[in-house]
């Protein structure tokens, strides 16, 4: 097999995933042990006051709520690019002067060229 | 003796291939979409597992975070009551199976005259610290700075078909 990482590299990191699932567990036990419990029917409704809910949530909703997702979508991974850009600026400047700048900054305002589209079409518009 | 790394991937290989199973297997479509994260993450350890820590993370966010909120507004979309669902005949379920069936023909003998060695240079894969962030993205900047450029166009693309799909004229 290949040369890889050592475990001992992400011991800080499995050190967080422990704490992050042990808290989510231990909170969870104990608000099942510590906690009251009440079963009546009106209590293990979804909504215990309100209209009275008819049917199943099984309802095709609107397609609005997925255009507003996927752009969220788009513009989340634009975002992603711009960590490996961020962390190695510095370095940009120094080695290649304006050049690492630049390459941003194309690649941006051809996303504004989109996100121009999206406002003028009022995509974004909720109606 | 095995070593760790050879017991995780087997590990997580077993993993992504059980809930990649249990995706198509399960009745609920929304199980279908939980089993999908966890096949995401095996396949987010795999690249653990390669170098490739900032691919791990990305993974992470983008699919199991965002795809996976996007499979389960189409799933909300469709009509799923299940009086309404449509039955199958039995000519699309064969049709089904013949063109998985041929799938799997191409996959699998694209797959098999396949080099074992990739086309990366040796030394970059031997470097464990390849795949991070810093060292990423001085290759992404420098040598694929133009595939970098023309995946914007890709994302024009894209937005440019979702809003003319979603989006009602406005008339």
């Amino acid at each position: 097999m290949k040369e890889q990482s050592l475990v001992s590299d992400y011991i800080p990191i499995l050190i967080q995933l422990c704490v992050a699932i042990g808290f989510v567990v231990a909170t969870m036990l104990a608000t099942h042990l510590i906690g009251p419990k009440r079963k009546g029917a009106n209590k293990l409704e979804s909504f215990e006051c309100g209209i009275e809910s008819e049917g199943n949530a099984r309802l095709p909703f609107s397609v609005k709520y997925f255009l507003t997702a996927i752009l969220f979508v788009l513009f989340d991974v634009e975002v992603i690019f711009m960590y490996p850009w961020a962390v190695n600026y510095k370095t940009f400047l120094h080695e290649m002067g304006m050049q690492g700048f630049f390459s941003m900054v194309i690649f941006l305002s051809l996303f504004l060229v989109g996100f121009y589209y999206i406002v003028r079409k009022g995509a974004l518009k909720w109606e | 003796m095995y070593n760790i790394s050879e017991v995780a991937f087997y590990g997580l290989s077993t993993l992504a291939i059980f809930s990649a199973l249990m995706v198509v297997f399960s009745r609920n479509p929304v199980h279908s979409v939980l089993y999908l994260v966890v096949c995401f993450f095996a396949i987010s350890g795999h690249f653990l597992l390669l170098n490739a820590q900032f691919l791990f993370v990305v993974n992470i966010i983008v699919y199991a975070g965002a795809i996976m909120v996007l499979f389960l507004f189409t799933i909300m979309m469709l009509n799923l009551n299940r009086e309404s669902e449509p039955h199958k005949n039995i000519i699309l379920k064969l049709a089904a199976v013949v063109s998985g069936c041929l799938l799997l023909l191409v996959l699998v003998a694209a797959l098999k005259g396949a080099e074992t060695t990739t086309a990366m240079p040796i030394d970059a894969i031997k470097d464990p610290n390849i795949g991070l962030v810093k060292n990423l993205g001085k290759e992404l900047f420098t040598r694929f700075v133009l595939p970098f450029e023309i995946s914007s166009i890709l994302f024009i693309a894209a937005m440019v078909g979702t809003v003319m799909l979603g989006k009602k004229k406005l008339t």
